[in-house]
């Protein structure tokens, strides 16, 4: 019934009876979220809205400096090779994208001449392939005018497992083939919904061929350029200092009109990201700071007649506590957490429940999170329309205490719950990070007054996140029943979001615990729903197949959403920075101006 | 001399050896992944940190890499750096001239406050002066760099709008006006690191001339006739500084330390906040030289603590 109907609207905006504004609303309304409705409505052959972005300034330059603050300077400036967001922000003033994500999850073009659709010819109609048309007249920073070439060139540098390439997984399973000198197409093995992958956004970078070709392979990591870029951007580069220092100057053979709008850039890294507010917001050192994860009590009071402001943007990224569903305090075969055991006490559905019933998230939001958090009951919080609305979340001692009842587990003479002799008592870990550690506290408190033990553990940062094979802390060992942290969305899309949690990536001793699955998820329902989903060309039925999986999830309390949260920056008074919650911080760099 | 000095020098060659033998494993042991932050990212498949930690040797036993390790050093060449892809020495020599002119600006701003101040309290001692200045000098040591240092800022940059609290390495502009710059942005962490070391240094002053100004050749001078400020100048000062000398050379590695912090507080791109990052990001190979370097400048201004003793006091013979 909803496909009937959502043809018939990509019918109406064709014709203009609706605009697109109203059409992502309603898709919205249904669940989905406003990237795939984009996505949905280029298929049913709608070209994208472009360049969605503000920019008044008439003329190119004039606006003195830009100065922003990284807390966490970038230390390398090869976009293929940038580990952090931090590289990729570093990168991305100097190396372009074929098209970047704005606010809305549109696809705002950059070196491409459009966006591709089915109307314009860019998309298949079987989804194994897409088209770009690249922008003609775009120069390198050294003169050399952009290709093809420079396309196929970086697929195959990004793809070839000497170069160790972080966006391997981008571009190892496509093949890039030259149409004409400004054209090129982006072959599939299996029809692919998700086209908007290869060349755009961060790891979407293109690096120049007649630059970069001596140095494909194993002999990459010896590129002088690696840390001297020549892009195609707007700023053009001046000078690097690794995690302290990157100046760029205007670009002024820039492929845009009347931009960039200031003279010249500078990032500069180091510090902690309370004093970087502080630079920002209450000295005005600087126009613009990255990623404040500082309690919001803290910003309010630096924002009361400062000289700037926080800036949020939505996007995807979820703090949760993940089940363990194994048992963490048996080892079998020299493995703890192991797929042959089950946890005696999580594995009780009504534990799990209770435990969600017990995460006070509107407390949570109030004391540590702030504006840079929403309560949800979701795992998967967007784009729009693969938000779920079947679900709901709410917090309460007395209904997590009868479920429990219910479930034979009683209090015993120690104010703790037991059933078959085995004590509710569970081990919470997370990172060592001060919002994290309060939320345990909060968490820990409704859980004793609801008769479950909760012992709290935070490990460093460094070795929770690592992949050490031979430590026991990490995340994905999960030596412990239940832990929290965040996992970051890094695209519009949920494929890769959701795929971790199928059965085959399972976190073991035998793939080294590189699986992803580490709650040790096993549920055939949703394996089927993600294989569906990841060869469904019907936007709509895909979707509907990720609203299912994370219904699934919710349903099998396999993770407990904390807080869906916010990106947030600080930013000067006057400067207008052009942010989205899909993209990194400087992917639309070229659209920034400052407002007299 | 110069044979002591050359003696000196080879028995160093063994200790640093041993000293980046334990660092070396120190740092092989302790927990922690370069590439970890590739682990939450779902974009990045694990073969792909699998390949990276191949590429960089991660995977072979330690002896291994502490004998590859040892054998690049000796020809020059410093490792190379995991997250930024580039060779170590070039980033410390990068970093080396800031942390050089900040130390070295706040060590003479610490003797041109410690050593009139010292030797004026000591040559009244328990006066006015005298209490005032060693209760300033217990203030002083007690305050760590990192509570100074913020104060500072909330002072004079955020209340009084003064001073920037970010170091700049490149400042635009030319001649009297870049150097006006210079000065003004160091100012901040110069003087926090300085006071500082002004404070312990005072009190060492005092009490290295009060010792002397006791001895009876002092009095011997007076009863000459000399007056007070050639007594206190040329016989009491010259013997006292002695061993303020030997402290201060070998404070000054201690100095580098403390200088860690100062360069995060004030995001000075100097070697220490190169440590800092580097630690957080386990970068070993630049956490192994930059740790290498500071135990070379143990050794070095242990060796030059030795040789000044000698030349300021030609009782002591080196041979």
């Amino acid at each position: 019934m909803l496909d009937k109907e959502l043809r018939s609207m990509i019918g109406d905006v064709k014709d203009g009876r609706m605009d697109r504004r109203a059409f992502i609303q309603r898709l919205a309304a249904v669940g989905l979220t406003a990237p795939l409705a984009n996505q949905i409505l280029a298929l049913g052959g709608v070209a994208m809205a472009q360049s969605p972005n503000p920019y008044p300034p008439a003329k190119r330059g004039g606006g003195g400096p830009l100065k922003l603050l990284w807390w966490q300077g970038p230390t390398l400036l090869n976009p293929h090779f940038a580990t952090g967001t931090k590289d990729q922000d570093g990168s991305r003033l100097f190396y372009e994208p074929l098209a970047s994500w704005d606010a809305d999850g549109n696809l705002n073009p950059i070196l491409a001449a459009e966006i591709p659709s089915i109307a314009n010819g860019g998309l298949a109609a079987d989804a194994k392939s897409v088209t770009w048309k690249i922008k003609p007249g775009v120069k390198w920073h050294d003169g050399k005018p952009l290709t093809a070439d420079d396309f196929v060139f970086t697929w195959q540098y990004a793809s070839d497992a000497a170069t160790a390439a972080v966006s391997i997984s981008t571009y190892g399973e496509i093949t890039v083939e030259k149409v004409s000198d400004l054209s090129i197409r982006i072959l599939f093995k299996t029809p692919t919904p998700f086209w908007a992958n290869a060349f755009v956004g961060a790891y979407g970078c293109v690096l120049p061929k007649h630059v970069f070709a001596d140095y494909k392979g194993s002999k990459s990591r010896e590129a002088p350029n690696n840390l001297s870029p020549v892009g195609t951007g707007p700023y053009k580069f001046v000078e690097f200092k690794p995690g302290d220092l990157i100046r760029g100057e205007l670009n002024p053979d820039y492929h845009m009109p009347n931009r960039p709008y200031f003279d010249t850039i500078e990032m500069k890294g180091g510090g902690d990201a309370v004093s970087a507010a502080r630079a920002v917001i209450q000295t005005g050192e600087f126009d613009f700071a990255w990623n404040m994860q500082v309690e919001d009590d803290v910003l309010l009071r630096l924002e009361k007649g400062g000289k700037g402001k926080t800036v949020y943007a939505v996007g995807g990224d979820i703090e949760f506590i993940a089940i363990n569903f194994t048992d963490p305090n048996t080892e079998v075969d020299g493995e703890r957490s192991s797929m042959k055991t089950k946890h005696p006490i999580l594995s009780d559905p009504n534990v799990r429940k209770a435990l969600a019933l017990l995460v006070d998230r509107e407390s949570v939001k109030k004391a540590i999170y702030g504006r840079a958090g929403r309560t949800t009951a979701n795992y998967l919080n967007g784009p729009e329309k693969f938000v779920s609305k079947n679900t709901s979340w709410e917090f309460s001692v007395e209904k997590a205490s009868k479920m429990l009842d219910d479930a034979g587990w009683k209090a015993g003479t120690d104010g703790i719950r037991e059933k078959d002799g085995k004590k509710l008592k569970l081990l919470y870990q997370t990172s060592t990070n001060g919002p994290r550690q309060k939320t345990q506290a909060i968490v820990k408190q409704a859980c004793q007054k609801a008769g479950i033990d909760v012992e709290l553990k935070s490990v460093v940062a460094s070795v929770f996140f690592s992949s050490d094979v031979a430590n026991p802390d990490t995340f994905p060992k999960f030596y412990a029943d239940i832990e929290m942290f965040q996992i970051p969305m890094t695209q519009p899309d949920p494929a890769l979001h959701m795929r971790r949690y199928i059965s085959a990536n399972v976190a073991a001793k035998e793939n080294k615990w590189q699986g992803q699955n580490f709650p040790r998820y096993v549920n055939g329902e949703y394996d089927a729903a993600i294989a569906a989903a990841e060869t469904e060309t019907d936007p709509v039925k895909r979707a509907a197949l990720y609203i299912k999986c994370n219904d699934l999830l919710w349903q099998d309390t396999v993770f407990i959403p904390v807080m869906h949260r916010l990106l947030v920056d600080a930013c000067s008074n006057t400067v207008r920075p052009a942010l989205s919650g899909w993209a990194n911080r400087t992917d639309n760099i070229q659209d920034w101006y400052r407002e007299a | 001399m110069s044979q002591f000095v050359l003696r000196r020098l080879l028995i160093a060659v063994p200790s640093l050896l041993a000293i980046s033998l334990v660092l070396f494993i120190v740092l092989a042991l302790a927990p922690g992944d370069p590439f970890s932050e590739l682990a939450t990212n779902p974009n990045v498949p694990p073969e792909v940190q699998a390949a990276l930690r191949a590429k960089f040797g991660l995977d072979d036993p330690i002896y291994l890499r502490y004998l590859h390790w040892l054998n690049a050093m000796l020809h020059g060449d410093w490792g190379f750096s995991f997250v930024s892809r580039m060779n170590v020495d070039t980033l410390i020599l990068q970093r080396l001239p800031t942390t050089l002119y900040v130390i070295g600006s706040a060590q003479i701003l610490a003797l041109l406050i410690a050593i009139p101040v010292g030797v004026y309290a000591a040559t009244k001692p328990y006066s006015l002066f005298d209490q005032v200045a060693n209760t300033l000098a217990f203030v002083g040591f007690s305050l760590p760099t990192f509570f100074t240092g913020i104060l500072f800022i909330l002072i004079f940059s955020v209340t009084l709008d003064w001073l920037p609290f970010v170091y700049t390495t490149d400042i635009k502009g030319t001649g009297i006006h870049w150097l006006l710059e210079v000065i003004r942005q160091a100012i901040m962490p110069v003087a926090v690191l300085g006071l500082f070391q002004a404070a312990s240094m005072t009190r060492f002053v005092r009490s290295a001339m009060l010792d002397v100004i006791r001895l009876d050749y002092v009095t011997t001078a007076r009863a000459k006739g000399i007056g007070q400020r050639r007594v206190i100048i040329k016989h009491v000062m010259r013997n006292a500084m002695i061993p303020v000398v030997t402290l201060i050379a070998l404070q000054i590695p201690a100095v580098f330390g403390g200088a860690i912090v100062t360069e995060q507080i004030f995001r000075i791109p100097g070697i220490g906040s190169l440590l800092i990052s580097s630690i957080l990001s386990n970068d070993t190979p630049v956490v192994m030289a930059v740790t290498f370097v500071f135990a070379c400048l143990v050794v070095l201004f242990n060796l030059i603590a030795d040789v000044l003793y000698g030349w300021l006091d030609p009782r002591i013979s080196l041979r």
